[in-house]
């Protein structure tokens, strides 16, 4: 039942067993230690789990485990390193979280966003971010802040 | 008042920003707690009303991994924060679907989830009462049968033999007379459905119970004081061997104030010790079995003379407050007091019944059921203005409460800036001009509110504060005070900066743990930033004391010829005199013989409400203060409705909240912006959905819409007023919760204002918007 996978988590090489019904964000968190990714709904409907898959915006709640094997996984962990990316120091000069508990995956959606397009506008911002429920902040900041890190380049 | 603020009312980066940016926050789920964890999995009942028969839960205590198994015959202990209805377990009757029955400790969740599948409850099914206004009929089907039995505070009127948890009555004046005297009349019945708070993190609590008899709870919670003297009491458990941990917390909204599966965890823990035991709600369990907002059927009969004041109301609320009263009993209660809207009324006749139904429990919302009751006062506001000719806005300014003026149960009102709020929206949205949509199929208009809120809390609710100083000359700031994302932590260290004179990234500000934060009720009813604020300002106060003591003693100069500066003593007498905190704040100044004068700088303080009392008479509901202030705003909305769909985008809003003084005027801000967009899901979106057996119908976020990034106006327009509450912090008092109360019924009437149809009952729906113009239209031919 178990299979091994290895897959590239923040740049380092993973090698774990897994489960086949495994998911993705309780291996995250709960085997490895990477807590940025947040259960909020289970379903894939609220955006707080998001990580990147190759780059690209995932919910890692409704993602097997085993899918990643051999495939790269980027989290908030990941992105900031040693320093806050732009992007999260225009978050924190924008005052743009509340309770905080949607952020990483807000930032992780925003990341791949940036990455795509340098230079979105507010409705190409909100289209992005439609996916990531926040309950606190009305998205005004959110949206401002990502723009505010847009223009910068 | 001081000279020049320096730290109060400045913007600037919340205290909690970086660590949330970071993902250096820790939530409950994000703690580690070894390998010797185990999970608490719950049997929910699938009636909603039922007797239990019997549990056999046999079979499910052999199944692999199972520690323990827990149900209603272990635990016939009832609890509840104001009036103690609620079962840990239920022993021999169930109330709503979801409601836990019994519950499994495994070493995995899912072995937990095997196990409880095999727990065998024999029910006998009861009938299942789901409307108010069925359930406070004589002979209704009774949701609690032992009401008489239940502890309750000496404020609440619960009525055995019946389905009514409360009732909260309030005989103001001549209303009868007035009503005979008023030159137009109008009365309706609107209509407020359930809802949902939807914090993105669900309840989750991990609880320890040690060998040595104490019990741990690290809990996602607005109550961590409350929380621990409620286990306390119900576990009989000393209140030092109790202790109640609470990291940040993922969205709270009254949802996580007071306690409910956290009660679970504790016993869970308890059947295990050295286990830390971890239940955590899937987001179904959120919707079925946390809490919800009441639903509100309310009607309305109001009375104007010629002059267009407001001379008569009559305003009769029937709650759904679910299977239990615990909490909600006190939202009653509150709007009770206050549901005549802020307005000055001198005849006033209000009923505010707590019904029982076989509905998940309700409890606190942020807003605390004002937004509830303003839909249907501001809606009716609007239709009166129009009736007699007068113009909402200005019929609003003429009927505004103002200072010194009694309030329903017969208070003076505070210092209010309702008139400068009312005339700050309506001159941001711009009031009074038109705007036509380029569409020839969308019509634009507006729509306003005006509201007041007061925080709904015991007469002798109370905050602490501890401030310590560290080798450096920064402080921790010690309270129990949470940070739910309003800005918490930030207000209190502007208030402790301000008195100290100490710049703010020298202040740290602690989240709860009850062993070692002192005092605080809750993290409700917008009041922290008062009261607990008021409490930091005192333990500020007590250590520049302690501070200008010890110079002065050491020094030898005059207390009073000394002052703070920017971390430093100094002295008005002797320009040169400069001793930074960090020389003398915890080893103390040196003396010419070598012995050393101070000692740790420390401050307490503590603040209470003396002057509120819950004592009125409970026919009328004068003699009494139960409400320590008002806060007082008004909001507007321009939308537009596409009349072929009935889908409305609200384009701009403006709301102003009069804050007596922003300590943190960026995040009132964000408050009043995060505020709005939560009212406005319930305005157009938000709505519980039970089936004719009381099963929710939409626990999850694709079939229970909260709003996204693209759903809310592009123009939004936070604008805040300060008139100074006299007994605040700095002037201030709280704005969080109100800022949701005026969109429902500025919607709705922005809706009459665009169509000339009026919607009664939200969410209002493109369904409803399309059937009231065909109604319109049937009426016309």
């Amino acid at each position: 039942m178990r299979r091994e996978i290895n897959f590239t988590l923040n740049g380092g090489s993973v090698k774990i067993d897994v489960m086949p019904n495994e998911k993705l964000l309780d291996v995250l968190r709960d085997r490895l230690g990477i807590k940025s990714p947040k259960h909020g709904c289970g379903r894939g409907e609220c955006g707080a789990c998001t990580v990147l898959l190759n780059g690209k915006s995932i919910r890692s709640c409704i993602t097997l485990a085993i899918e990643v094997d051999g495939q790269e996984i980027t989290t908030l962990e990941g992105i900031e390193k040693n320093n806050m990316t732009d992007l999260q120091k225009s978050f924190l000069s924008h005052n743009a979280f509340q309770c905080g508990f949607c952020a990483s995956g807000m930032t992780m959606t925003a990341t791949e966003l940036l990455t795509k397009n340098p230079n979105p506008d507010e409705e190409e911002v909100r289209e992005a971010i439609a996916g990531n429920l926040c309950r606190c902040t009305g998205y005004k900041n959110i949206v401002e802040a990502i723009l505010d890190v847009s223009k910068e380049k | 008042m001081k000279k020049e603020l320096k730290y109060v009312g400045t913007r600037a980066v919340r205290l909690d920003g970086l660590e949330k940016v970071t993902g250096a926050a820790k939530y409950v789920d994000d703690l580690e707690f070894g390998p010797g964890m185990l999970y608490v999995s719950v049997l929910e009942s699938p009636y909603a009303h039922a007797m239990i028969k019997s549990i056999d839960t046999a079979e499910a205590e052999k199944m692999p991994g199972v520690k323990a198994v827990l149900s209603g015959k272990d635990f016939p202990e009832k609890f509840g924060l104001y009036l103690k209805d609620n079962s840990i377990f239920p022993a021999d009757r169930v109330r709503y679907i979801g409601e836990q029955v019994a519950a499994v400790v495994a070493e995995t969740p899912k072995q937990g989830e095997a196990a409880v599948k095999k727990i065998k409850v024999e029910y006998e099914p009861l009938p299942v009462i789901q409307d108010p206004r069925e359930a406070i009929k004589p002979g209704a089907p009774l949701v609690h049968p032992d009401l008489g039995k239940y502890e309750v505070v000496p404020w609440l009127y619960p009525q055995p033999g019946t389905n009514i948890g409360h009732v909260r009555k309030i005989r103001k004046g001549d209303i009868e007379k007035a009503f005979e005297e008023a030159s137009f009349i109008l009365e309706d019945w609107y209509h407020v459905p359930h809802v949902v708070h939807a914090p993105i993190e669900t309840h989750i609590s991990v609880s320890l119970y040690s060998y040595d008899g104490r019990l741990t709870m690290w809990n996602s919670t607005q109550s961590p004081h409350t929380q621990r003297n409620i286990i306390a009491n119900a576990l009989k458990i000393p209140h030092k061997n109790v202790r109640v941990v609470a990291p940040y917390v993922g969205g709270g909204f009254g949802g996580k104030a007071g306690i409910n599966m956290e009660v679970i965890a504790a016993v869970a823990a308890m059947k295990v010790p050295g286990h830390p035991v971890k239940l955590r709600w899937t987001r179904k369990q959120e919707f079925e079995n946390s809490s919800q907002r009441q639903e509100l059927y309310a009607h309305i009969k109001m009375g104007v003379n010629k002059e267009g004041k407001i001379i008569a109301l009559k305003h009769q609320l029937y709650w759904d407050v679910g299977a239990s009263a615990e909490y909600g009993s006190n939202v009653v209660n509150a709007t009770g007091f206050s549901a005549t809207g802020p307005y000055y009324i001198p005849n006033v006749y209000i009923d505010s019944f707590a019904i029982y139904t076989n509905r998940p429990p309700c409890g606190a919302y942020r807003g605390f059921g004002y937004s509830e009751f303003h839909f249907g006062i501001e809606s009716h506001m609007d239709r009166i203005a129009k009736a007699i000719g007068m113009d909402p806005v200005e019929f609003r300014k003429k009927n505004a409460i103002k200072r010194g003026e009694p309030v329903a149960y017969g208070v003076e009102m505070n210092p209010t800036g309702i008139q400068e709020c009312i005339d700050k929206v309506a001159e941001k949205i711009e009031w009074g001009k038109e705007d036509k949509s380029p569409d020839p199929n969308k019509i634009r208009a507006k729509g306003f509110a005006s509201v007041w809120k007061a925080p709904a809390m015991p007469p002798n609710e109370s905050s602490a504060a501890f401030i310590k100083f560290s080798e450096d000359g920064s402080i921790n700031i010690l309270v129990s005070g949470m940070e739910l994302g309003q800005g918490f932590l930030t207000a209190m260290a502007k208030i402790a900066a301000e008195e100290l004179q100490l710049p703010l990234e020298k202040i740290r500000v602690e989240l709860p743990d009850t062993d070692r934060n002192p005092y605080e009720w809750q993290t409700v009813a917008s009041h922290v930033t008062w009261s607990c604020g008021n409490a930091v300002m005192r333990a500020a106060i007590d250590a520049r004391n302690e501070i200008l003591k010890t110079v002065s003693r050491a020094y030898h100069i005059e207390k009073a010829s000394l002052y703070l500066e920017d971390g430093k003593v100094k002295c008005f007498t002797d320009p040169d005199f400069e001793l930074p905190f960090e020389k003398f704040v915890i080893n103390g100044i040196e003396m010419p013989d070598g012995t050393f004068r101070g000692g740790p700088i420390m401050g307490h303080g503590m603040f209470m409400p003396e002057f509120t009392s819950a004592k009125v008479n409970p026919e009328t509901g004068l003699g009494g203060h139960p409400n320590v202030h008002y806060t007082t705003g008004a909001g507007a909305v321009e939308i537009e409705i596409d009349k072929e769909t009935g889908r409305i985008r609200v384009l701009k809003m403006a709301e102003a909240f009069d804050a007596g003084k922003a300590i943190n005027p960026d995040l009132v801000e964000g408050q009043i912006i995060g505020g709005f967009v939560q009212g406005l899901g319930t305005a157009l979106w938000e709505e519980v959905k039970f089936d004719k057996n009381g099963k929710i119908l939409n626990p999850n976020f694709t079939d229970y819409k909260i709003p996204t990034a693209l759903d809310v106006p592009r123009d939004m327009n936070p604008i805040i007023v300060e008139v100074p509450q006299p007994d605040g912090p700095f002037g201030a008092r709280g704005i969080a919760e109100h800022t949701m109360i005026p969109v429902m019924p500025a919607v709705a009437n922005a809706v009459e204002n665009a169509l000339g149809i009026r919607i009664k009952e939200v969410p209002i729906t493109p369904e409803k918007i399309l059937n009231a113009l065909r109604e319109k239209e049937q009426n016309k031919q």
